[in-house]
């Protein structure tokens, strides 16, 4: 079975927002609420990169992990849902998630803060596929539907691919063969240096 | 522990659900769907958006769904922002657009949007619109019906043209880039029959230099190749133009070629997101162009890089250009001029000289100067001596701006020719009199008289001074009084404070627009301010040509939503009440070119019907091959063509039309020759000699003579398009040509007669087309050489010349610009009285100032800052500022500042500290309006029309300042200064 995965190429990701509102006019997206957004480094300088962020998806999924009443599952297809009517909104799955991914449309008094919303990778929710309610709490089912993520499928440069893992590292090695050259700006060597340590000059006070 | 739901135990929806009904409507997709989704099929490996293979299974399991959604229907439309032309598949439902999916069979988008492109759906919502027709009474808009809007503007303007003290050049008709080509062509006539040629677009402040440097070069003011050509460079070089974000989806393209070995070189005065993807990043100081293109033209001469045989047999005057590059353009004046080392020019001369074929892309950045004419041939110059011309992979790749605005050149409204470029002389009259089938003397009859007639109307960069100044120093009667914005923003002219001037004292201003725009709120008036609201795009149909000149087709996605009216609608019943709307369709004698129709919002003429007109007259750059059934039938069957060379090699039938595409260019790419019988298949990179002529192939024009100073204009022995019968240069044909080649005979009698006393462009039967091309292998147009020296502009050779409001006045004395002109498109026009009386206004005002794009906004901004899905993104106007000349003036980042003008106007923004910009420079992007220094103009807007995004105008601050031949506006290079709010 395959396992979905989100892959930005930095190389050809030229930051144009079009995964965003692609996002946004597929599900309705309120304003406010952000289910994939860009990161830019080095932001006008040489070296600028940026890539499209959303839910990663994990494997071994952190918010899953945290969620005090469980309202996370992952598909077979390795896509990671969540259950609106379960959510509690206490916030959690936000501070776990390492990518922002959970978006809290509802900010209120008190903290309170409302059902989660985040990126399905296009795969709806718990509901029956395509119907009016599973649309209006969790977007379009397009995995159903037999389609990708809209974001991915509507890249301007092709950077964001969306598939079977699988499938998707073997155009990003493809191209990583073709360029000579692999991303400068995420994977190991940006995380660690080469020996290893957490590349403390990277961080910055 | 992981939750794992299980495929099997997901409810699957009973049928009635929406989303199997789409299924229905879109198909399944089978494997081969799949490949040619993923672009593998169109044999662009990299491309691939990936596709698993257990998605593939289940696609092929999944029956389609019953016919239970037959209210869903697909629609194929083309995005209405830039000119690269994304194809968009709009999915409606009980008439409303409910989703939008990626067209993976486009050859030219492959289903890729940028942030504008993947949201147009939100123009079928509309909650920030115009909703209907609107009438400023004191002060505030009131709802009025259409039928007093148009009894009532009609009434206005009518006064206006039949007074004797205004008369019928006392309105001037802003037209639209936004316009298909039907809707354009048709304002041009429209405007013809009102009288006057006081008419213009967008095209003027966007590319007007390069259309007339590029057609007075080789002959055809358009980009020569195409976005996918550009896989096949082996170097591209991008000088005034940041197509990452104004035209995203090109990247595609680009970043193809880049990643199988091409260099990319970007040369601008910003560090801008194009130049973080290039391999060699080159910053200028802005408005020195010319310096660094001679510069690299001194390396390229220097070491015998240029195409000696090439310039032989295909370029005029290339001597006289390196005579003067070698005198005055040596690296140490490049540097002084535009700040580039020697190493820098000579490294991008290197890589564009020894990656052939090597291309070049302009846009903006070259053409929005005093000297924008010169600028464009610079670079034309560069890519001649490389022998770059005529190639594929080469080029002059320019990239438009407006989805339409080639198109709108081509055939709208232009103060200066009628469409198709036939220019406003008699002869040109007359053409255009027989094609509408109207009465030439009657035509005649509607102008102030035959001069004026003949005699270009003013620009719309200019139309102010039409307002402001006084009429005896104009070359016609009487001012402007009224005003009509026909699908454009104000504030993309420069010169803000006078423009708010000009519109509260003109007697009416009408403006017909789906969204009320920035003009409805600049300025201070009471009333004599009319809003009706016209239709987007994507709420009719039509062609809208491409910036590869490729034509596509775009259906009707909905009906106009609220109260709005198709733009050739509203055309047609404002003629119908001015009394020519018989002359608007054609209808005389028995004979009526364009068909009328009613729907339920008043007389509508055919769009099609208007594409054959334009395909009976528009001889000249061959719009004469695209049938409204071709170009149906194309955009049918994208997938029938090739990425790389956008051809179709293989026998595709259309079934509706029964017609077959095979050997088509994609969107029969103008020049389509010839009438649809001919099957021209358009040539998709011009003046290619490599090809016959019936394949795409051609040469430079002879448009300008066949000799000069005892040379010859046309092209060297031996050079000629593949297998034509004429191995040498020769001349435009006409008639006497044709039979002294003893060709005359080819035609048969009834032709004769027809084409006796025509030539090429006046032959309405396309006979002469025919012989020339398909007998003979030649070309209409003759064979010439291309020009790097010209006679009819002020310089022949392009000369630097400092911009009006330099930083620099050492260099003004050095390079001073052109002299004062008296009357200059009917008005007086200054540059060096100006210039002077600035001279050491860089004291005051030290920062350059700049403008430019943003990929979520386009144009003016009134469209796109309306649509929630962008508008958040970029939510308040900014300037760019380095951190040098910010900390000098104590700004932080992110924080409120004026910028202060020459003008005396100030502006407040947001800073934006970065070293994007080199210290003397600063940028704003110029897509925000509804501010007016400092105080928010919301309730100036008709109610709930407001955009959601309102902010400072650039223009509102910008200076003086046109272009010596076309009247382009400077917006690239001015003067301000920069203090904390």
């Amino acid at each position: 079975m395959a396992r979905m995965k989100f892959i930005c190429d930095a190389e050809r990701c030229i930051e144009c927002n079009g995964c965003v509102t692609a996002c946004k006019s597929e599900h309705e997206v309120p304003w406010g609420v952000n289910r994939r957004r860009l990161v830019t480094v080095n932001d006008g300088l040489p070296g600028e990169r940026s890539i499209s962020v959303a839910c990663m998806h994990c494997t071994d999924a952190p918010c899953m992990a945290v969620c005090p009443v469980d309202c996370f599952y992952k598909t077979e297809e390795g896509v990671v849902l969540h259950d609106k009517d379960l959510c509690i909104g206490c916030g959690y799955c936000f501070y776990a998630c390492p990518f922002g991914a959970p978006q809290f449309p509802q900010a209120g008094a008190f903290g309170l803060r409302g059902k989660m919303d985040k990126c399905t990778f296009c795969a709806g929710g718990p509901e029956a596929n395509n119907t009016e309610v599973e649309f209006k709490k969790y977007g379009r089912n397009r995995l159903a539907e037999g389609k990708l993520p809209a974001c991915a499928e509507m890249c301007s440069t092709k950077a964001l691919l969306a598939g079977d893992g699988n499938v998707i590292a073997t155009i990003y090695k493809q191209r990583v063969a073709t360029r000579k050259k692999g991303p400068e700006v995420w994977g190991w060597k940006m995380a660690y240096k080469e020996d290893g340590n957490i590349a403390a000059a990277e961080v910055k006070s | 522990m992981l939750l794992t739901k299980k495929s099997p135990s997901a409810p699957r929806s009973a049928g009635s659900s929406f989303a199997s009904s789409l299924q229905g409507a879109i198909g399944t997709l089978d494997r081969r769907a799949f490949l040619r989704k993923s672009g593998l099929a169109a044999g662009a490996g990299a491309f691939a958006a990936a596709l698993p293979p257990s998605m593939m299974k289940r696609a092929e399991a999944s029956p389609p769904a019953p016919g239970a959604g037959s209210d869903v229907q697909v629609k194929r439309t083309v995005c209405t922002h830039c000119s690269v032309g994304c194809a968009i598949d709009a999915v409606v439902q009980n008439g409303v657009w409910v989703r939008q999916e990626p067209v993976f069979d486009s050859p030219i988008n492959l289903g890729a949007h940028c942030a504008k492109g993947a949201s147009v759906r939100e123009h079928g919502h509309g909650e920030h619109r115009l909703k209907y027709p609107m009438k400023l009474v004191n002060g505030k808009y009131k709802r009025i019906s259409w039928d007093e809007a148009i009894t009532e503007i009609g009434d206005k303007l009518n006064k206006i043209r039949n007074d004797k003290a205004m008369g019928p050049d006392s309105v001037y008709w802003v037209g639209s880039s936004k316009h298909n080509n039907e809707q354009s062509y048709l304002m041009r006539k429209f405007v013809s029959l009102f009288g006057t040629n006081n008419c213009d677009h967008q095209a003027r402040i966007c590319h007007s230099t390069t259309v007339a440097g590029v057609a007075n070069t080789w002959g055809y003011g358009a980009m020569t190749n195409s976005y996918n050509d550009m896989q096949n460079a082996k170097c591209a070089m991008y000088i005034g133009s940041n197509a990452a974000e104004a035209h995203p989806v090109s990247m595609l393209h680009m970043l193809h070629a880049k990643e199988t070995g091409a260099r990319m070189i970007v040369v601008d005065p910003r560090f801008t997101r194009t130049a973080a993807k290039a391999d060699q990043y080159i910053r200028i100081r802005s408005g020195t162009d010319i310096p660094f293109l001679f510069g690299m033209l001194y390396h390229i001469f220097n070491n015998g890089w240029e195409d000696k045989q090439y310039l032989n047999d295909r370029v005029f005057g290339m001597e006289k250009v390196k005579e003067d590059v070698m005198k005055k353009w040596h690296p140490k004046a490049v540097e002084e001029a535009c700040g580039v080392p020697e190493a820098e020019v000579y490294a991008a001369a290197e890589a564009m000289a020894k990656n052939r074929p090597s291309t070049i892309v302009w846009c903006m950045g070259q053409t929005q100067h005093t000297i924008g004419n010169a600028m464009v041939r610079a670079s034309c110059i560069l890519q001649l001596a490389l022998g770059n011309i005529g190639v594929s992979g080469g080029g002059a790749n320019i990239f438009r701006g407006h989805d339409n605005v080639q198109g709108a050149t081509d055939v709208g409204p232009n103060p200066d020719s009628l469409p198709g470029y036939y220019g406003i002389a008699e002869g040109s009259w007359k053409h255009w009199a027989r094609v509408w089938n109207v009465d030439y003397e009657w035509l005649k009859g509607r102008f102030a008289s035959k001069a004026m007639m003949e005699k270009p109307g003013m620009t719309v960069s200019r139309w102010i001074d039409g307002v402001l100044e006084d009429a005896d120093k104009m070359d016609q009667e009487n001012t402007i009084k009224a005003i009509v914005y026909w699908g454009h923003a104000p504030n993309s002219q420069t010169r803000g404070l006078d423009m708010k001037k000009a519109m509260e004292k003109v007697d009416l201003m009408v403006i017909i627009d789906p969204y009320p725009t920035a003009a409805s709120a600049m300025p201070d008036r009471q009333d004599g301010v009319y809003l009706l609201p016209a239709a987007t795009q994507f709420e009719c149909s039509g062609s809208c040509t491409a910036s590869n000149r490729s034509i596509q087709w775009r259906e009707k996605v909905i009906d106009p939503v609220f109260e709005s009216r198709t733009d050739h609608a509203i055309m047609y019943q404002l003629a119908q009440k001015f009394g020519f709307a018989d002359q608007l369709v054609g209808k005389r004698d028995g004979k009526q070119n364009i068909a009328v129709v009613n729907t339920k919002y008043g007389p509508e003429p055919v769009v099609e019907d208007i594409l054959r007109e334009i395909n009976k007259g528009t001889w000249t750059i061959g719009y004469t091959g695209q049938s409204p059934e071709r170009l149906k039938a194309h955009m049918r069957h994208m997938d029938a063509f090739d990425v790389k060379t956008l051809r179709c090699t293989k026998d595709v039938v259309d079934k509706e039309t029964g017609y077959n595409m095979n050997g088509d260019y994609f969107g029969l790419p103008w020049p389509c020759y010839g009438n649809a019988a001919l099957k021209h298949p358009g040539s998709p990179n011009l003046y290619d000699t490599s090809k016959h002529v019936m394949d795409g192939g051609g040469n430079f024009r002879a448009n300008f003579g066949v000799e000069r100073e005892g040379i010859s204009l046309l092209a060297g022995d031996g050079s000629h398009s593949k297998g034509a019968d004429i191995s040498t240069g020769y001349p435009e044909f006409d008639h006497v040509l044709m039979k002294k080649l003893g060709w005359w005979s080819e035609l048969n009698e009834e032709e004769q007669k027809a084409c006796e006393g025509k030539n090429w462009k006046t032959d309405t039967t396309g006979a002469m087309m025919r012989v020339i091309m398909k007998n003979h292998g030649c070309h209409p147009f003759g064979n010439a050489k291309a020009r790097a020296v010209v006679w009819n502009f002020p310089d022949g050779v392009p000369q630097h010349r400092e911009p009006i409001y330099s930083p620099r006045p050492d260099l003004v004395a050095k390079y001073p610009t052109h002299k004062d002109e008296k009357v200059f498109w009917r008005l007086p026009t200054m540059f060096q009285s100006i210039q002077e009386k600035n001279k050491d206004i860089s004291k005051d005002f030290p920062l350059v100032l700049t403008s430019g794009r943003l990929v979520e906004y386009e144009g003016g901004g009134d469209e796109t800052r309306s649509n929630p899905w962008l508008a958040e993104l970029q939510q308040e106007n900014f300037i760019e500022i380095n951190p040098k000349d910010a900390e000098a003036r104590g700004i932080k980042n992110n924080q409120f500042v004026w910028v202060k003008s020459p003008t005396g106007a100030q502006i407040r923004v947001k800073s934006l500290v970065t070293e994007r910009v080199a210290s003397g420079t600063t940028f704003i992007p110029f897509h925000f309006a509804g501010w007016w220094q400092g105080k928010d103009l919301l309730n100036k807007y008709p109610e709930g029309a407001a955009p959601i995004v309102r902010g400072e105008a650039v223009n509102t601050a910008t200076t003086y300042g046109y272009d010596r031949v076309t009247m382009m506006q400077e917006t690239k290079t001015t003067l301000c200064q920069v203090a904390a709010a």
